[in-house]
């Protein structure tokens, strides 16, 4: 079954993952199979501590896993690479840069683009998602949402082939989180960038993507997929998206309370 | 800040040295001391005058800041990389990382007998006493300072394919640089510490410093020379704090939005 990977495929095979101490050992992914295929938003569901933090270190190559293998554009992956940029729960932007400092930091990296292409490409994305106005603003200047909206600036500038999502909107307030959902809904239907994105939030889950995929804990797993066929752009406040976010949300129910009993 | 309040501060801090100036005279017109101990401000003066016009002083401070300078920059350019090493590596931490919370805490002039030893009474001995004063204060704060940055910055400079030399010097190295200012401005304290104590205690004829003229005035029982030459070096440290360490602090609280007093 070969057949040419298409850019922004992702494929992962029976991952697994131990996390030792010398009091435990932690058993944070048995034997997970994933398939991404390109252009799409997958998002990935679960308790904490189910290990889905842990995919997405493997899937960005920030973490090696102990067996199984991540393929990116049909490739192994062996190490972090610029076509999987990741979108991390704090902001993580650099404060000893400006935010257009910021932007471009990943693009002075792309050796073959010029002076002048990164700085244009880095004012692109900072319109893209409304920050132009602040390209020359301090890192601690920016409300939480705007710090947000300049590390996905970051990430999408270099142009990747998969955008690595770990729970971005987990520390907002609720106003500043559904204006994001908004943007990312929008930038995602111009630009059809493979998405993963990682979250403890269901309807958010539901409102981002094509598929939500359910993981469990001790050991993580993955045990159940929902594609969720709502017409876009969704509206995180709509009756049939809480209808969906319900159904998933008993699904988690049940597999946190197995872990009990 | 406006411009009345800055005026105001200035004014309050003019005021605050012209009193301290004004007991100085107080005490000595009190004539509860011999003059011979505490000169009038005046006389002070008049040595730091006297001293300039005839180019003594110029060539003391000369001497002494070339081998601060000298010093200094060799310490922290050893103690730089040593303390991101060891905040990394930890071959380095148990090795070096020990040894300099160790000879931190050895004052700087328990060097002076060593260097003298073996380096006798020359330049050598003095820029010796200076780096040791100065290269272990700068690898513990760097080392400590290395260590408080946000895993995440690393983790999200890898991913946008920062490694190696890149990720050092782009990503570690500002990052750190909060802590890197005051490991450096702690450097510079005790390497000027150190250089006066080994100054007072070494004398080499290959160039008289301000340690010299100080211990020259009490050899004398120059007191004015003694107070002048005190008030050198605590103008230069002040000064040397505004031009070389301030610039950066301001830049640090400007970007990382630190420091900003409320109101």
């Amino acid at each position: 079954m070969e057949h040419q990977a298409a850019r922004g495929e992702l494929v992962v095979e029976h991952v697994s993952k131990w996390f030792r101490t010398r009091e435990a050992a932690v058993h944070a992914l048995d034997d997970v199979s994933l398939n991404v295929r390109a252009g799409e938003f997958v998002c990935l569901v679960g308790p904490s501590g189910c290990g889905k933090t842990t995919l997405l270190d493997v899937m960005a190559g920030l973490t090696t896993p102990d067996s199984g293998q991540v393929l990116a554009d049909g490739e192994l992956v062996m190490g972090p690479g610029r076509h999987r940029l990741v979108m991390f729960q704090e902001a993580a932007l650099f404060p000893w840069l400006d935010v257009r400092g910021n932007v471009l930091f990943g693009l002075k990296l792309v050796a073959e683009l010029t002076r002048r292409q990164r700085l244009d490409t880095a004012r692109d994305y900072l319109r893209l998602v409304g920050l132009e106005r602040f390209a020359r603003a301090n890192v601690h200047q920016l409300s939480g949402g705007m710090k947000q909206r300049a590390a996905l600036a970051r990430a999408l500038a270099p142009d990747p082939h998969v955008l690595l999502m770990d729970e971005p909107f987990s520390a907002l307030d609720a106003l500043t989180r559904e204006q994001l959902y908004g943007d990312i809904q929008r930038i995602w239907a111009a630009r059809r960038q493979t998405i993963l994105l990682v979250t403890h939030n269901v309807r958010e889950a539901a409102c981002l993507g094509d598929r939500v995929i359910l993981m469990s804990h001790h050991p993580g797993r993955i045990r159940e997929e929902f594609p969720i066929t709502l017409a876009r752009p969704r509206n995180i406040n709509s009756l049939e998206l809480a209808s969906y976010a319900l159904e998933i949300t008993t699904a988690l129910k049940s597999y946190v309370s197995e872990v009990v009993e | 800040m406006t411009e009345i309040t800055r005026m105001r501060r200035g004014v309050v801090a003019s005021l605050f040295f012209v009193a301290l100036l004004a007991a100085w005279q107080a005490m000595v017109i009190s004539g509860r001391w011999s003059p011979v101990l505490l000169p009038e401000p005046a006389s002070v003066a008049a040595y730091l005058w006297g001293a300039a016009a005839d180019g003594s002083l110029f060539e003391a401070m000369s001497v002494t800041l070339r081998r601060l300078f000298v010093g200094y920059a060799i310490g922290v350019a050893i103690g730089l990389p040593l303390g991101l090493l060891s905040s990394t590596w930890y071959f380095v931490e148990d090795t070096i990382g020990v040894l300099a919370l160790g000879l931190q805490t050895l004052p700087s002039v328990c060097w002076i007998p060593l260097a003298l030893l073996w380096f006798g009474q020359s330049e050598g001995a003095m820029l010796f006493v200076v780096i040791m004063g100065t290269v272990w204060s700068v690898v513990i704060a760097t080392d400590a300072g290395a260590r408080t940055i946000p895993p995440v910055y690393s983790r999200a400079a890898r991913t946008m394919g920062s490694e190696g030399f890149h990720k050092w010097t782009r990503v570690i190295l500002p990052a750190s640089l909060p802590f890197l200012i005051s490991g450096m401005k702690q450097g510079w304290a005790f390497a000027w510490r150190s250089l006066m104590a080994a100054e007072i205690y070494v004398t080499i004829l290959t160039g008289f410093g301000l340690g010299h003229l100080l211990h020259y005035g009490r050899e004398l029982h120059a007191m004015d020379q003694v107070l002048g030459i005190m008030l050198v070096i605590v103008v230069i440290g002040l000064l040397a704090d505004k031009a070389l360490f301030a610039p950066w602090e301001r830049f640090l609280h400007r970007r990382w939005g630190t420091g900003l007093k409320p109101g």
